[in-house]
C-alpha cells in the first residue's frame, strides 16, 4: 500500500499479511505511518496504490461501512461514545438498522460475559471509567462477529491492571480464530502478547519478524534503528531546599467535563525531577493549570513558590517567581497556530526576557530570542518566521521547551514531555530536562507515558480522579505499583517508612 | 469531472489579499446578471455605480464623506474581530454616540466658541463606550453572548432617539417635524476644500487607521488581540486576562463608533435627525471583513463600501433603480468574500486523485 500526503510519503509499498487467529502487531514510532496504513485498511483513507486481499479476494474498502460489511472492525484511541446515553443505547445507535433495545441488552451481556469484558447495558457511560468505556467500543465491534479486529493504541488510556484484562480477552477471541492486528508503540506488550509483527519506521517497512524470536531491544533497534541511545538512570540526585510546594490545595470544578482537585500535597526541590503518571483525564490539566498560575487557587498558602505564598498569582508574576510550565496541547495551549515563531517566543518570553518596553514590543530582541531557541534545540524549520502549526510535533515541542529552558527558570512543570515526539526528539528534551535539574531547578512532568516516567523522575506518584497519590522514591517503585497508584489504590505496606524517607 | 478541494499544507498568504479581489469581481458579475433581469443596460449601470461618482472632484470628496465612518468604524471593529468579540452593534453606538454630541451642540445652540467641537466629540466617544460598556458587562459577568446583546441595543438606541427626536431635542420653530435645531456654525466640522462636503472627520479617519495599525502590530495590547483571537488558551496561557480584551475591545469599538455617530451629525447633516445613518455600523462589518481585519485594508474596504452608497444614489436618480440595489451589492461583496476565503485554506484541484487504486 502507498499513501502520500503532501509533502511526505507516509506510506511507501508497505506489505502487511495477518491469518486467522494472530495477533499482528504493527509497530512503529509516532509518525512511522501505523496510523496511516489501519485508516487505509478501515476505508477512512483512500490508498494511491496498492491492493487489498480479504479472505484471498480482492476488495475495494472505501468506506468503513464497507469495511465493517467484510468483517473488519475497528477500536479507536479515541472513542466516539455519547455520555448521556446508556451502553445499549450507544451500541445501538452504532448499528445499521433499528434494533431491539432489551434483546440487544441480552447481546450485550452474553458476548461480555463470554470475553470476560464485564459491563453493565444499562449503565450510562459518564458513570463509567476509561477502560469501561474502552469495553463498549470492543463490544460493538464483537457483536458484529468480525473477521479481523484492528486496535489502535488500546492500552495508551488504561492502568497496567486493566492491560492485563484486555490481554486476556484478546488472547480469547485469537483462540476463536479472529485475526487481531494490535497497533503499538510499547514493546513489552507487543512481547507479551502478538505473535507476529510488522514494523514501520518512517514509512517504510523495516521488516517483519516472530515475536518469540525477538528481544525487545532487538525490536527497539528495528523500530528506531540507530538513533537510540541508553538512558543513564537512578542516579542519586543531589537535591537541595524545597522550591515548589502545594499543601491542601482544592479546586472546585471550572465545568462539567473537568476535574475538581482535591487536597493535593507535593513538593519538589531544588535539583530534583518528580513524575506524576495518571491515565488521560484524571486531573492533569486541572492540576497544571493550577501550579502555573492559570487558574488561582482559592488560598494563596496552598501554593508556595520559595517560601512564598504564590496561589493567588496570575501566570506572569508566577514566571517573575520563575515557575515555567510547559502545556500538554502544543497548538492553541502552548502555542499559537497560526502566528510566527517570534511571536510565539514572546508569548511566554516577554517578562522573563525583557521584550516589552511601555507596553511596545521590542521586535528585535523578540527575533534574536527566537532564533537562539531555534538553534539552541536544533529545531527544524526554514526560519523564525514560519507559523507554528508548520512545524511537526516533535519539533514544535523542542521549540515550546526550548522556549522555557531559555528564561532559565527555577521551576519547570512539564505535561507529556514527548507526547507523538519522535525518539530522537524526546532524547534531546530528556537530556535537557535532566541538564536543568543538575543545574539546581525544581522539575515537576506529568505524563501518562509510564516508561518515560519510570526512566526519568526521582520520585514518583500518581493522580487519579483528581487525588494525588503520596510521592515515592521511584527506586523502590515498579510499574505495577505505580498501576495501583493510578487506579486509585493507596499502597498499603511500607508506606510509612517510604514516606518518612522522602 | 467536477472541481475538488484540496486542504492546502499552510494558508496562503497571497489568497488571503486576492479573496477580496475575487470577491469584488464576482459581485461585479453577479451584477451585470441582476441589471439584466432588471432590464437594465448593465453597462449604463456599472458605469453609474461605479465610475460616475468618482468622476468629479465634488463626488471624490462625497466618496471621503461616505467613507469616513465606515473606515472608521471598520478599523475599531477588526480590533474587536481580531479578538474573537463579536460587536455586531455598532450601528447603535454610533447612534448613541451621535445623539450625546449633537446634545452638546444643541445646548450651545446660541452660542459660538472653539470648545464645542471637542466636547461634541468628547460627548460622542462617551456616549459610544456607555452603549458599548452595556454589552462588555452582560458578555464579562453573566456571559451574554454579545452578538445578540449589541445587536439588540442597536435597535433599542434607534428608538432612543426616535423618542428624543419627537419630544424634547425638536426644534420649537420647526412645524412639529420630527428635526432638531440647525447646529451653530462653531458645532460644525470645518470643511477642506470650498466647495465639498469633505471635512476634518475624513482627516480623523486616517489619523485612527494609523493608530489601529500600530497598536495590532507594534503594541503588546495589539498581540493579546490576536492571541486572544486565534487562540484562548494559549492567551491564558500567556496570562492574559480574556475579561480585560472583551472590555478593552467593546470600549474601543463603543467609542470610535460614537466618534463616527458625532461626525456625522456634526458633519454633513448639521442636525439631528430620528435617523442619523443608512446602516454605516452594519455595513462597517462588511468594511471589516473585505480589509482583512487590518487597519490599512478597512481605509480601502471603507471606500469600496463608499463607493456603493454613492453609486446607489446615481443609479436612482438616472436609472430609477430602486436604492435597495446597494443593499444588494453589500450582500454579495460580503457573500463572494466569505466563499471566496475558502481558497485560502483549501486549492481548487480537477480531475481524479492522480494515483488511483490499482486494478488488476
Amino acid at each position: 500500500m502507498t499513501k502520500a500526503f503532501p509533502g511526505v510519503l507516509a506510506n511507501d509499498s508497505i506489505d502487511l499479511k495477518i491469518r486467522p487467529g494472530e495477533i499482528h502487531a504493527l509497530l512503529g514510532e509516532n509518525g512511522a505511518g501505523k496510523s496511516t496504513l489501519v485508516k487505509m485498511i478501515y476505508g477512512i483513507l483512500k490508498p494511491d496504490a496498492g491492493t487489498i486481499l480479504f479472505n484471498g479476494r480482492q476488495v475495494e474498502i472505501e468506506s468503513p461501512a464497507r469495511a465493517r460489511e467484510l468483517g473488519i472492525a475497528m477500536v479507536f484511541q479515541h472513542f466516539s461514545l455519547f455520555d448521556s446515553l446508556s451502553v445499549v443505547e450507544n451500541i445501538s445507535l452504532g448499528m445499521n438498522k433499528v434494533v431491539d433495545l432489551q434483546k440487544l441488552a441480552n447481546e450485550i451481556t452474553e458476548v461480555s460475559k463470554r470475553y470476560g469484558l464485564p459491563l453493565d447495558p444499562k449503565r450510562h457511560v459518564y458513570t463509567l471509567s476509561v477502560g469501561e468505556r474502552q469495553r463498549i467500543e470492543i463490544v460493538r465491534c464483537l457483536l458484529q462477529e468480525p473477521r479481523l479486529l484492528v486496535m489502535d493504541e488500546p492500552t495508551s488510556v488504561l492502568t497496567p491492571q486493566e492491560v492485563k484484562k484486555l490481554f486476556l480477552t484478546l488472547n480469547r477471541l485469537a483462540e476463536e480464530g479472529l485475526g487481531i492486528l494490535y497497533i503499538s508503540h510499547k514493546l513489552d506488550e507487543i512481547k507479551e502478547l502478538c505473535h507476529q509483527a510488522t514494523i514501520l519506521r518512517l514509512g517504510k517497512r523495516i521488516g517483519i519478524v516472530d515475536v518469540d524470536d525477538e528481544s525487545t531491544s532487538s525490536l527497539a533497534n528495528m523500530m528506531m534503528g540507530d538513533e537510540l541511545e541508553k538512558n543513564d538512570r537512578h542516579h542519586t540526585p543531589v537535591t537541595g531546599a524545597i522550591r515548589l510546594q502545594v499543601n491542601r490545595l482544592n479546586m472546585p470544578a471550572k465545568d462539567s467535563t473537568s476535574i475538581s482537585l482535591s487536597n493535593i500535597n507535593l513538593d519538589v526541590r531544588a535539583g530534583e525531577i518528580v513524575g506524576i503518571a495518571g491515565v488521560a483525564g484524571n486531573g492533569q490539566d486541572e492540576l497544571l493549570k493550577a501550579l502555573n498560575g492559570e487558574r488561582c487557587a482559592p488560598e494563596a498558602a496552598s501554593i508556595i513558590i520559595d517560601n512564598q505564598p504564590a496561589g493567588k498569582l496570575g501566570p506572569n508574576p508566577r514566571r517573575r517567581a520563575g515557575l515555567a510550565s510547559v502545556p500538554e496541547k502544543r497548538l492553541g495551549h502552548g502555542a499559537i497556530p497560526d502566528m510566527d515563531l517570534v511571536d510565539n517566543a514572546f508569548m511566554t518570553g516577554f517578562y522573563r526576557m525583557g521584550l516589552l518596553a511601555k507596553g511596545i514590543i521590542n521586535y528585535p530582541k523578540t527575533r534574536i530570542f527566537a532564533q537562539k531557541v531555534i538553534t539552541d534545540f536544533s529545531v527544524k524549520t526554514s526560519g523564525s518566521s514560519v507559523p507554528a502549526e508548520s512545524l511537526s510535533g516533535g519539533n514544535l515541542q523542542k521549540f515550546i521547551i526550548g522556549r522555557e529552558l531559555s528564561q532559565h527558570p527555577e521551576i519547570l512543570i512539564v505535561s507529556q514531555p514527548t507526547w507523538g515526539v519522535d525518539a530522537g526528539a524526546a532524547q534531546t528534551i530528556h537530556r535537557s530536562l535532566r541538564q536543568l535539574a543538575t543545574q539546581g531547578a525544581a522539575i515537576l512532568v506529568i505524563s501518562q507515558d509510564l516508561d518515560e516516567l519510570m526512566a526519568m523522575s526521582d520520585r514518583i506518584g500518581a493522580i487519579c480522579g483528581g487525588r494525588l497519590s503520596p510521592l515515592y522514591p521511584t527506586a523502590k517503585m515498579t510499574v505495577e505499583k505505580v498501576g495501583l497508584l493510578m487506579a486509585g489504590v493507596a499502597l498499603e505496606e511500607g508506606a510509612a517508612d517510604v514516606a518518612s524517607v522522602s | 469531472m467536477w472541481p475538488r478541494l484540496v486542504k492546502r499544507q499552510i494558508p496562503s498568504r497571497l489568497m488571503v489579499y486576492l479573496s477580496p479581489v475575487f470577491a469584488l469581481l464576482l459581485s461585479l458579475l453577479a451584477g451585470v446578471v441582476l441589471f439584466i433581469i432588471m432590464r437594465v443596460s448593465p453597462l449604463a449601470a456599472l458605469h453609474a455605480f461605479f465610475i460616475e461618482p468618482l468622476s468629479s472632484i465634488y463626488g471624490l470628496a462625497e466618496l471621503g464623506v461616505k467613507a469616513t465612518p465606515l473606515i472608521l468604524i471598520g478599523v475599531a471593529l477588526s480590533l474587536g474581530f481580531k479578538a474573537g468579540v463579536w460587536n455586531i452593534g455598532a450601528e447603535g453606538q454610533l447612534t448613541i454616540g451621535g445623539l450625546c454630541g449633537g446634545m452638546v451642540a444643541l445646548y450651545f445652540y446660541d452660542q459660538e466658541g472653539f470648545y464645542i467641537i471637542p466636547l461634541m466629540l468628547l460627548a460622542g466617544v462617551l456616549g459610544g463606550i456607555v452603549w458599548a460598556a452595556i454589552v462588555a458587562f452582560l458578555r464579562v459577568r453573566f456571559n451574554a453572548n454579545e452578538i445578540l446583546t449589541s445587536l439588540m441595543l442597536s435597535y433599542v438606541a434607534g428608538l432612543l432617539l426616535n423618542v428624543l427626536m419627537h419630544g424634547p431635542l425638536r426644534d420649537p420653530d420647526g412645524f412639529n417635524f420630527p428635526e432638531s435645531r440647525q447646529f451653530s456654525d462653531s458645532a460644525l466640522l470645518p470643511t477642506l476644500f470650498d466647495g465639498t462636503r469633505l471635512h476634518i472627520g475624513f482627516l480623523i479617519a486616517l489619523l485612527v487607521v494609523a493608530l489601529g495599525w500600530i497598536i495590532l502590530s507594534k503594541t503588546l495590547m495589539g498581540y493579546q488581540i490576536k492571541v486572544a483571537g486565534s487562540a484562548p488558551a494559549a492567551a491564558e496561557h500567556a496570562g492574559f486576562s480574556t475579561s480585560k480584551i472583551v472590555w478593552t475591545t467593546l470600549l474601543l469599538g463603543g467609542g470610535i463608533a460614537g466618534l463616527a455617530g458625532t461626525i456625522e451629525v456634526a458633519g454633513p447633516i448639521g442636525q439631528l435627525l430620528p435617523n442619523i445613518s443608512p446602516g454605516y455600523g452594519f455595513t462597517a462589518i462588511i468594511v471589516a471583513y473585505v480589509g482583512r481585519l487590518h487597519p490599512l485594508g478597512a481605509l480601502f474596504a471603507g471606500l469600496l463600501l463608499a463607493l456603493t452608497y454613492l453609486g446607489g444614489e446615481t443609479a436612482q436618480i438616472q436609472l430609477n433603480l430602486p436604492v435597495a440595489v446597494t443593499g444588494v451589492f453589500q450582500g454579495l461583496l460580503l457573500f463572494f468574500l466569505l466563499a471566496s476565503d475558502v481558497l485560502i485554506h483549501y486549492r481548487i484541484r480537477f480531475g481524479k486523485p492522480e494515483l488511483a487504486v490499482e486494478k488488476s
